[in-house]
């Protein structure tokens, strides 16, 4: 098989398995949470209510895709497509198989964050294409969280990186043969997990779509298939950033007897399982209290974690 | 009670960790959901659904026409004519209960002299149109006494009807001749 052609089988299985997985894991939230609060959640369409997602998707679908007329247009149907894209486009980094990620990218770490980063625009705009007050207050909301919580994230990430040597994610799987990174960076560990829940705009730190004050925050005004894509993309941002704490921080797709793939998945479903339980469990910051936690515990604690970290580095390359 | 204002730094972590914990055991015990249609919530005897007209034992219509359920009713809801048959016993002529108004307060039920008027434990009651929430008398008759089973109010009531006079009714005296009260 040429180079190219495995590419794009690669690109295709990758982009096939995301795009079920992601509507599966509305039913599985809707599930899983429904046990958490001793509810049974939707079990009525196909066998345990596995197609309800489907019966969601086609709604939705058949909905009238509308356009306010008060909205800036352009930017308001960009704005979910940004979205879509810079989360798809994370994933080629991310190394599902032994042999690596779709695309073999040196700084594949920093890729990830700059999607991440360009992922706040799609919210920024949707918010202000949206020219409604509840949507202008949701973006404003996730622009100031997303921004104080990728500093935080991006210096535990920074710590991995000192430790690995390297970037290439990839690489980081394979430096992670040993002894996963959790275990010699719980603190990293712990800041990338709770800042990564804020980046997903999930609960707790769900106040862009706070429904009981803001209606729905940024995506207040959309419908139909815009809606749809943001929703895809909140479900394709759970995978992705349990894709990027399985490879960073539980050695990806390392582990005995099963291959690759499927630790991988079990790794990210684990991750999946801790968002949702989580959301079951804690109420949303007050937003003093997200800005409070993000500046004065989250960023120090990194920060800490990374001097620490470099120091040992330096003193064990300087010693041998 | 004193009111702890004052927590050590760790209570955050141990707080949330205990809330987590609490959480995950949660998610193994039995759902308290009834599946509605193939399951249903035990209902109360004395639950206070769809509203009937019962019958005395003899099979004869309770209702009197008193009008006091209709006047009693908070939601108005209740509407009826009384008419009198030739042995001189009321009855409705006709009978509507509005049940998209009803309220199922019960008010009805006790303010009725002659326990004609009831509540049942049936809730199933709806409609794709308004209008057939209107019922009318064939729809609230019911063949049977309902709550309770002996009681006819004729028997106990003192007024005068075909098959029955003045002073017949149970623990009732016979009636005083006035004019052997004469001094």
């Amino acid at each position: 098989m040429s180079a190219h052609a495995e590419l794009l089988t690669r690109m295709a299985v990758t982009l096939v398995v995301l795009l079920v997985a992601a509507p599966m894991l509305v039913w599985v939230e809707r599930r899983l949470l429904a046990r958490f609060q001793l509810r049974l959640g939707p079990n009525r369409v196909g066998p345990f209510g596995i197609l309800q997602t489907v019966a969601d998707a086609l709604k939705l679908l058949t909905k009238e895709d509308w356009v306010p007329p008060f909205a800036d247009p352009v930017p308001y149907v960009v704005a979910p497509m940004i979205l879509g894209i810079t989360v798809l486009g994370a994933f080629a980094v991310v190394p599902f198989t032994a042999s690596g990620a779709i695309v073999d990218l040196d700084v594949g770490l920093l890729f990830f964050l700059a999607m991440s980063s360009v992922g706040v625009y799609s919210v920024m705009l949707a918010g202000v294409a949206s020219n409604s007050k509840y949507a202008m207050l949701g973006a404003v909301r996730a622009a100031a969280q997303m921004i104080s919580y990728e500093l935080a994230m991006g210096l535990s990430l920074a710590s991995i990186v000192l430790i690995a040597g390297s970037f290439n994610l990839h690489d980081i799987v394979v430096a992670q043969q040993g002894l996963p990174y959790v275990v010699i960076q719980p603190f990293a560990f712990v800041v990338f997990v709770i800042a990564g829940l804020a980046e997903l705009k999930r609960a707790p730190f769900d106040l862009p779509e706070a429904e009981n004050e803001i209606v729905a925050g940024f995506h207040t005004e959309y419908s139909s298939m815009k809606f749809a894509l943001f929703f895809l993309g909140e479900y394709l941002g759970m995978i992705l950033i349990g894709a990027i704490a399985t490879t960073v921080f539980l050695g990806g797709g390392n582990g005995p007897f099963l291959p690759a793939p499927v630790w991988f998945a079990i790794k990210v479903g684990l991750f999946i399982y801790l968002f949702i339980w989580a959301r079951a469990t804690l109420p949303r910051f007050r937003y003093d209290h997200l800005m409070a936690f993000g500046w004065k515990v989250l960023l120090p604690v990194a920060l800490l974690n990374l001097m620490v970290t470099g120091a040992l580095v330096v003193a064990r390359t300087a010693g041998s | 009670m004193k009111v702890r204002t004052h927590y050590p730094p760790w209570a955050a972590v141990t707080g949330l960790l205990r809330a987590m914990w609490i959480i995950f055991k949660y998610q193994f015990r039995r759902p308290v959901t009834i599946q509605y249609p193939e399951q249903r919530a035990p209902v109360a005897p004395r639950n206070r659904g769809r509203i009937v007209l019962t019958r005395d034992p003899d099979g004869e219509e309770r209702c009197v026409g008193c009008y006091l359920c209709a006047v009693v009713c908070p939601v108005d809801c209740i509407a009826l004519q009384a008419t009198e048959d030739e042995h001189g016993r009321r009855y409705p002529e006709w009978f509507q209960i509005n049940f998209s108004r009803c309220i199922y307060c019960g008010f009805c039920e006790e303010a009725c002299p002659t326990y004609a008027i009831q509540l049942t434990p049936d809730y199933e009651m709806g409609e794709h149109q308004r209008s057939h929430l209107i019922y009318h008398k064939d729809d609230l008759l019911i063949d049977g006494p309902g709550k309770r089973h002996q009681y006819n109010f004729y028997r106990h009531a003192g007024v005068e009807i075909g098959g029955k006079d003045k002073g017949e009714a149970i623990a009732e005296e016979p009636a005083v001749d006035i004019r052997d009260l004469l001094p």
